[in-house]
Order: C-alpha cells, then sequence, then structure tokens
C-alpha cells in the first residue's frame, strides 16, 4: 500500500492536540510506516514555505488544530485547504472554537488593554502595543493581525471531517488514522473518533430520577463517586455532550465539561444545556427559581465552554 | 427611514395563541411588530429556539405561554419559567439586552392583555434600536451525523 501525505498543524492551540497524537505511544511507528510526515510544526522541521511549494492537493490528509484567532492562522487555513485532499478540524478548538473561544467574550482593544497594560504582572510604563508593521534599522518586521473574534475552523475553509475532543482520546486518534490509512472514512462533514450517544448513555453513575433543588461546585463540595453528579447537583454537561471519550473526567471523579460537543442533531450545545439543566430544577415558584439559578454564576461559560465561536451567536455584542 | 423592530413571538396554542386569536377578533389595535409561530406548549420552546431567532436577524424574542398552574400538559410552563430564566441570564452574558427578550404569561380570554405586551416590547425594543448581531455573516455548517 502507498505511503499516504499526512500533515498537522497548530494555530491558536495549546499544543495538546498534538501530544494527544504522541500519546498514542509506541503505535506512532506505525503511523510513520503508514504515513510521510509533510508538515508537522511541533516535531518536524518544515516551514511554510515548503507547504506554499508544494501542488494543490499534495497532502492527502490535514488534522488542523487550534482556531482561528489571528491572520497566520487564516493564511495557515486557506493554505492548507488547497493543499490537502482531506481537512480534518481536529479538536474542540478547530470544531466549535474551544477554550481560546472564551475570548469571545472580549474584543482586541479590551485583551490588548489588559495583557499589555492592566494586568498586576505587566510592566510597561511606554504602553508599547504589538504593531502587524514595525520598522527597524535591518528593514521591516511583520507580525500576524490579531482579530476580534475567534473563529472555528468551518467558518473560513470548507471541512471535510471533524474530530471533537478537548483533546481528542489517544485511542480515538488511532481509530481516526487507521480510517484514513485505510481509506474507509464516512461521508463528507461527519464527526469521526466520537460516538453518536451522549455522555450519559455511556457514563457508568447511576441515573434515577432528576429533582435540582441546588447547585454546587467541584471546587468546594466533593461528589459522592456511585450516583450521577449532575443529581448530586454539580453541574455536569454529559446530557448534551457527545460521548466516545469513553467518560474519562467522570470516572476520574469530575463532572463532564462539555469538550466533544453537542450530539448528532444539536445545533447548540449551551442552549442544550439550559434546556435540560432548567427542567430539572425542582422549583415552581419565580423567586425559588431565582434563589437556584443564582447559585449558576456564570451560565455562557459553564454551558459553552468550548464553542462560544462556533454556537449561533458567536461572541458577545460589545 | 424609522426603524422598525422585527420580534419573533412563540406563543402557546392553548393560551397565548388563542389569546392573541381573541385580539384579532375584538379589533384590537396594536402594534404589528411580532411575527407569531405556533407551539403546543410553551414548554416546547427550546432556547435554541430563541437564540436562533436573535442570529437570524430578529430585534427581539417573546416567547408566551398559559398562567402557572393552567397549562394544558399540566406543567409544561414551569419548566418554560425556569428555562428562560436561565437563559436570559445567559443572553445578557452574550450582551444582549434584558428588553429584548420577554416571557409573559397570557390567558385565551385576554386578548387586551396581548395587545399591551405586544405594545409594550415593540416600544422596549425600538427603544433599544436593531440587534447588532454578526452572526448572519457567518457561513457555519452544521454538522452532519456520522454514518
Amino acid at each position: 500500500m502507498a505511503k499516504i501525505n499526512l500533515a498537522s498543524y497548530w494555530a491558536a492551540a495549546c499544543g495538546g492536540c498534538d501530544v494527544a497524537i504522541l500519546d498514542i505511544h509506541e503505535k506512532i511507528l506505525d503511523l510513520a510506516a503508514a504515513a510521510n510526515i509533510v508538515f508537522w510544526p511541533i516535531a518536524v522541521d518544515f516551514k511554510y514555505e515548503d507547504v506554499e511549494a508544494m501542488v494543490d492537493g499534495h497532502i492527502d490528509v490535514t488534522l488542523f488544530h487550534g482556531a482561528v484567532r489571528n491572520s497566520e492562522n487564516e493564511h495557515l487555513a486557506k493554505l492548507l485547504r488547497r493543499k490537502s485532499k482531506v481537512l480534518v478540524a481536529f479538536g474542540s478548538c478547530a470544531h466549535m472554537g474551544g477554550i481560546p473561544g472564551l475570548a469571545n467574550l472580549f474584543n482586541r482593544r479590551q485583551i490588548f488593554q489588559r495583557v499589555y497594560h492592566s494586568s498586576p504582572s505587566t510592566a510597561n510604563p511606554e504602553g508599547i502595543e504589538p504593531q502587524t508593521r514595525t520598522a527597524v534599522p535591518e528593514g521591516e518586521l511583520t507580525i500576524p493581525e490579531f482579530y476580534d473574534t475567534v473563529r472555528p475552523l468551518d467558518d473560513l475553509v470548507e471541512v471535510d471531517y471533524y474530530v471533537p475532543g478537548c483533546p481528542p482520546t489517544p485511542n480515538q486518534i488511532w481509530n481516526v488514522v487507521q480510517a484514513i490509512v485505510s481509506g474507509q472514512l464516512p461521508p463528507k462533514g461527519s464527526v469521526v473518533g466520537a460516538s453518536d450517544k451522549t455522555q450519559c448513555d455511556e457514563c457508568h453513575l447511576k441515573k434515577n430520577e432528576k429533582k435540582i433543588t441546588g447547585f454546587k461546585r467541584i471546587a468546594t463540595a466533593q461528589p459522592e463517586q456511585e450516583t450521577c453528579y449532575l443529581e448530586q447537583g454539580f453541574l455536569c454537561l454529559g446530557p448534551v455532550t457527545r460521548g466516545g471519550c469513553d467518560t474519562r473526567c467522570q470516572l476520574s471523579g469530575v463532572a463532564c465539561r462539555g469538550c466533544y460537543g453537542p450530539p448528532p442533531g444539536v445545533v447548540d450545545q449551551g442552549a442544550k444545556a439550559i434546556s435540560a439543566i432548567a427542567s430539572v430544577i425542582e422549583a415552581k415558584d419565580e423567586a425559588e427559581i431565582e434563589r437556584i439559578i443564582a447559585q449558576i454564576p456564570d451560565p455562557l461559560r459553564s454551558f459553552n465552554r468550548f464553542g462560544i465561536p462556533g454556537s449561533l451567536l458567536v461572541r458577545k455584542i460589545l | 427611514m424609522t426603524f422598525e423592530p422585527k420580534i419573533v413571538g412563540i406563543l402557546c396554542n392553548w393560551c397565548s395563541y388563542t389569546g392573541a386569536d381573541l385580539a384579532g377578533t375584538a379589533r384590537i389595535k396594536y402594534a404589528p411588530n411580532v411575527r407569531m409561530m405556533r407551539v403546543m406548549c410553551s414548554g416546547r420552546v427550546d432556547p435554541t429556539f430563541v437564540m436562533k431567532a436573535f442570529a437570524e436577524g430578529a430585534d427581539g424574542v417573546l416567547v408566551a405561554g398559559c398562567h402557572p398552574g393552567d397549562c394544558h400538559y399540566i406543567d409544561g410552563n414551569y419548566k418554560t419559567m425556569r428555562r428562560m430564566a436561565l437563559l436570559k441570564k445567559m443572553l445578557a452574558e452574550y450582551g444582549i439586552e434584558p428588553g429584548r427578550f420577554r416571557l409573559e404569561w397570557v390567558s385565551a380570554s385576554e386578548g387586551d392583555r396581548w395587545a399591551k405586551v405586544v405594545n409594550q416590547i415593540t416600544e422596549d425594543v425600538r427603544k433599544l434600536g436593531p440587534a447588532k448581531f454578526e452572526t448572519k455573516k457567518s457561513k457555519r455548517r452544521i454538522p452532519v451525523p456520522a454514518a
């Protein structure tokens, strides 16, 4: 069998997705046997010019991690789309915006103000901010332009497949790699490397009828390890999150935070979380309802932690 | 040109829609700004509907159902009460002014109340001006489930 050309790129990401690929351990050798790595900035020394020099469609599969936050991310997203036969949005950031997407509650001005002026650890008496172009004696230096809004990959280019997760679990990555190498890929636009059921369907915890009279935080209370965390009043996004990660968080004693994104048929994970969680609150009186939901101080960031740029409303209106 | 608010109204079949119907048959004059959508119960109103309305250009959204205790399906409107309270909080975090979204109870016999509620939200939204969403520009495709 001919080797495939594989690329992996990080845009606005933490690097965890790349590490997750390495976490397939010795199977990485099987990957190297099946694929030529043609571009992988974190592991292999290829430059952007090398990608630009490729003929269009030269790369068989690109695993694109990270959201699109600046002009460099956008350039590479468009470039890799052109050069790749199959483009995979890999991990929560490329899939729905991910953790960098939380910045959509602010704009560039506010972020720069915080980072370069007002944060307690910043000493910047001259008030210098990064400029896209700076003249120095040797010539002109350029850095990418920072955008107001973080966007998921499919806002800019056509995406063939989505692999959810923050990061995707190594065994799911291996399943995806095998599917790619063997050419047995599902219809375009599918979410691969995950199941079609919700977390709750796959969760080991005991579930009864849910009646919530108050919410607790994992930081200040200890959940009992046999019963559904949501029943105990801990916010868990299991009902509105796609399964396939082997419920790793729940097995580790914490509630699901929703990184695998919405299950099939759900448009907006945060909206669905409101629907699911509000309906099991045990209260029929407006004042009592207010008292209980006051214990969820930040519904947007709790219910849409990994998906604000991919949600229906995309960003905060400022 | 003066700004005419576009408001999406989601009404329950048994009380509010019938109440709006009564306002019509009683020939009550009220603002024409609410585009009405009938659902069987206000408990059917998924928060997604409200967000989608805003994302697709609504300046305001009005959800109306039976008065608490009067739900045709016993407690559908209590679910709505809880969901919309939580949704209101999330919409505020998205920067949507509280005046743009309302949950109201209107019974089948309250045609005049319906007219009042519509006039009220129309005026509130008119004062706030057009909603400043940019979501229309995004070309998002919703991922299809795996085969």
